[in-house]
C-alpha cells in the first residue's frame, strides 16, 4: 500500500513537471550554492580589505594617501561600472590560465568575486564613513594604535551595514552565477538555459526558479537575522 | 603639572589661515580643577585636543606632567596618552559594547591582563555609581548614565589629568550637577587635575577652582573663580557673570522700576565670601536715613565660598544715600549704581 502510495505522487510530480530530471536538479542546485557560498565568502574578505582601505586612506584620514585612496578608488568604479556578463568574457583568459579550462563550478569564482568585491567595498565604505568621528577619537585619546582601532571600533561600529551590505551582495552573486551559467559554469541558471530555455520545457525553468527564489528568501532571512543581533543601537 | 608655553595652532580653510589658539601661556597646578571658558569658535575645543596630542601645535610647547606632549608622536604619544584622558560632549562610547567592555576598552589597549581588567572595571563601575548596569549597552541608558561610563572609562588607566570637552553641555540641569558633583569628588579622592573647557559659567562656579576666558584664541583674563566674579576686566568676562548672576534678564524689569521710582537710586551689590552672611541691609537702614528695597537677588556657591549679588532701590536725601554707599565699601560689598532716578528731582 506504501508503495502505491509513493507511485501515485511520483506520477503527480510527473504528470506536473515531466521534463525534470530530480537528480540534475539537485546538483544544479548543489552548484549554485557552492559557488554562491565560496563568492559570498571570499567577496566579503576581500571587499572589506578594500572598503578599509578607501576609508583609511582618505583625506584626513589614520592612513591618509592622496595616490593610494584614488587608484583603489579607481579601480574599483572600473570594475563596479562594466556589465558582469562582459566582465566574463574579459576575464576567460585569465581563468582558464588559472584553471586551464573555463568551464565548471571553480572557473566561475574569478568573475563572481572580481564583479562582487568592489561594489561591496563600497558598501563598507559607506557603513565606515557612518561610525561617529568622536568614537575614532576617543579611541586614539586612549592611545590606541590604527590596529586597535580597526579590529575593536572600525569593524565593531559598522557591524550593521557590514552584514546587510554582504546579504545584499550574496543576493546579487546568485544571479550572478546564473550568468555565470551561461559560459558553462554549471547551476541552476546553465539549467534552466539550456534544459528550460532551450529544449522549451517550461516546467524546468519554472523548478529552477522556485529554487533560486528559495535560495535568495533564505540568505535574506540568515542576513537580517545576524544584522538584527548585532545591531545594538 | 601642565605647562603651556606661547601655543599657536594655525589652520588652513579654503586657503584662508584660521589662527584657533593665539600665543597662548598658561600653568595649571597639580590637583586643581581648572576651567575654560569661551563661547564656540574661541579655539577651546583645539586648545583642550593640544593637551593631549589629538591636535599638533604649529608652534610652542606643551608639558604636562614634565613630559613634552607637543611634538610627540608614535608609540611614546600612545603610551602617553593613557595618563591624560578625556571625556566628550557626546559621550563617544561604543554602541557595540556593553558598559563593563566600554570600561575595559581603554585597558585592553594598555594591556593590562584580563584578570586585573575585570576586577578594574567592577571597582570603577562601583566608583561612578553603575552597579547593576554593567551588562547594558550605551542605547538603553540615558544622557547622565553614559557620561559615566565616559568617566569611568576615563579613570580607567589611572590617569594624572582629565581633559573635558564640554562634558555637560548635552545634559540636563539636575544631571549636570550630579556628574559636576562626581568630577568634585574624583578630584578629591584620586587627586587628578581637571581641565574643563565649557561655554556655562555654571560648570565654573560650581567646581572649578581655577577660570580661563578665552575669546578668538587668546586668554584674555584669569585667576581664582571668586575673584574673577567679584571683580571682572574684560566684557566677555562680565556678559559670562551676569549670565549665572540673572542680572542680564532683570534688566527690562529695571526700566519698569525706572519708571516707577522716578526717585532714589538702583544699586547693584557683590557679596563675596564672609559678607554674604552679614545682615549689611538691616544695617544700613538702622545707621541712615534711606529707604531700601530687594529688586533682584542672587547667591551662588562656589568652590571657594558664596558669591551673591543683589540689586536694592535706595531712596532718600542724597547724603544719606552717598553716605551709605560709603559704607558699604568700608565692609567690602561692591555697589555700583545703576541709575541715579530721574535728573529732575536733583
Amino acid at each position: 500500500m506504501g508503495q502505491q502510495t509513493t507511485n501515485d505522487k511520483t506520477s503527480l510530480t510527473e504528470q506536473f513537471f515531466p521534463n525534470v530530471d530530480w537528480v540534475q536538479m539537485w546538483e544544479a542546485t548543489y552548484e549554485t550554492i557552492y559557488m554562491t557560498a565560496l563568492s559570498t565568502f571570499f567577496t566579503f574578505i576581500i571587499g572589506l580589505a578594500i572598503g578599509l582601505l578607501l576609508f583609511l586612506t582618505a583625506p584626513y584620514n589614520m592612513w591618509a594617501n592622496h595616490i593610494v585612496h584614488f587608484l583603489t578608488g579607481s579601480i574599483v568604479n572600473i570594475f563596479r561600472s562594466i556589465p558582469f556578463i562582459i566582465l566574463i568574457i574579459l576575464l576567460i583568459p585569465f581563468t582558464k590560465f588559472f584553471f586551464g579550462s573555463i568551464r565548471g563550478a571553480n572557473a566561475a569564482l574569478p568573475a563572481l568575486i572580481i564583479g562582487a568585491a568592489p561594489f561591496y567595498a563600497r558598501m563598507v565604505l559607506i557603513g565606515l564613513r557612518e561610525i561617529d568621528k568622536g568614537v575614532i577619537e576617543a579611541a586614539k585619546s586612549m592611545g590606541a594604535k590604527t590596529s586597535t582601532i580597526i579590529w575593536k571600533v572600525l569593524l565593531p561600529e559598522s557591524s550593521p551595514a557590514i552584514f546587510s551590505g554582504i546579504t545584499v551582495t550574496s543576493v546579487t552573486l546568485v544571479g550572478y552565477t546564473a550568468m555565470a551559467g551561461v559560459i558553462g559554469a554549471g547551476g541552476l541558471g546553465h539549467l534552466a538555459f539550456l534544459h528550460g530555455f532551450q529544449r522549451n520545457n517550461p516546467d524546468v525553468t519554472l523548478v529552477a526558479t522556485v529554487i533560486i527564489v528559495a535560495i535568495v528568501f533564505l540568505l535574506q532571512w540568515i542576513g537580517d537575522t545576524i544584522t538584527a543581533k548585532v545591531d545594538k543601537r | 603639572m601642565i605647562s603651556i608655553k606661547e601655543l599657536r595652532k594655525e589652520f588652513t580653510v579654503n586657503d584662508k589661515k584660521i589662527v584657533a589658539v593665539d600665543n597662548l601661556t598658561l600653568d595649571i597646578e597639580k590637583g586643581e580643577i581648572f576651567g575654560v571658558i569661551g563661547y564656540s569658535g574661541a579655539g577651546k575645543s583645539t586648545f583642550i585636543r593640544l593637551l593631549n596630542g589629538l591636535e599638533q601645535p604649529t608652534s610652542g610647547e606643551v608639558f604636562v606632567n614634565d613630559k613634552k606632549f607637543s611634538h610627540m608622536k608614535g608609540e611614546s604619544l600612545r603610551i602617553a596618552r593613557q595618563k591624560v584622558s578625556m571625556i566628550f560632549q557626546h559621550f563617544n562610547l561604543l554602541w557595540s559594547r556593553t558598559v563593563e567592555e566600554n570600561i575595559e576598552f581603554p585597558l585592553e589597549i594598555a594591556g593590562v591582563p584580563k584578570k586585573e581588567r575585570k576586577q578594574r572595571v567592577h571597582h570603577l563601575i562601583e566608583l561612578v555609581g553603575l552597579k547593576g548596569r554593567e551588562k547594558s549597552y550605551p542605547s538603553q541608558l540615558s544622557g547622565g548614565q553614559k557620561q559615566r561610563v565616559g568617566i569611568a572609562r576615563a579613570l580607567a588607566n589611572e590617569p594624572d589629568v582629565l581633559l573635558g570637552d564640554e562634558a555637560t553641555s548635552a545634559l540636563d540641569p539636575e544631571t549636570t550637577d550630579a556628574i559636576l558633583d562626581l568630577l568634585v569628588d574624583i578630584n578629591e579622592r584620586l587627586g587628578i587635575t581637571i581641565v574643563l573647557i565649557t561655554h556655562e559659567m555654571h560648570v565654573i562656579q560650581k567646581i572649578c577652582h581655577r577660570v580661563a576666558v578665552m575669546e578668538d584664541g587668546k586668554i584674555v583674563e584669569t585667576g581664582k573663580v571668586l575673584d574673577v566674579f567679584q571683580n571682572p576686566q574684560e566684557t566677555i568676562t562680565k556678559r559670562f557673570v551676569s549670565q549665572l548672576t540673572g542680572v542680564e534678564d532683570t534688566l527690562p524689569t529695571l526700566e519698569t522700576i525706572f519708571q516707577h521710582y522716578p526717585n532714589g537710586s538702583l544699586i547693584q551689590l557683590t557679596f563675596v565670601g564672609q559678607t554674604t552672611e552679614e545682615p549689611v541691609l538691616t544695617e544700613l537702614i538702622r545707621n541712615f536715613q534711606v529707604t531700601a528695597s530687594v529688586v533682584h537677588g542672587n547667591m551662588n556657591q562656589t568652590k571657594d565660598g558664596p558669591y551673591g549679588t543683589l540689586i536694592v532701590h535706595i531712596d532718600g536725601e542724597t547724603k544719606q544715600i552717598h553716605d551709605a554707599l560709603q559704607y558699604l565699601q568700608s565692609i567690602d560689598v561692591k555697589a555700583e549704581v545703576l541709575n541715579n532716578g530721574s535728573t529732575n528731582n536733583e
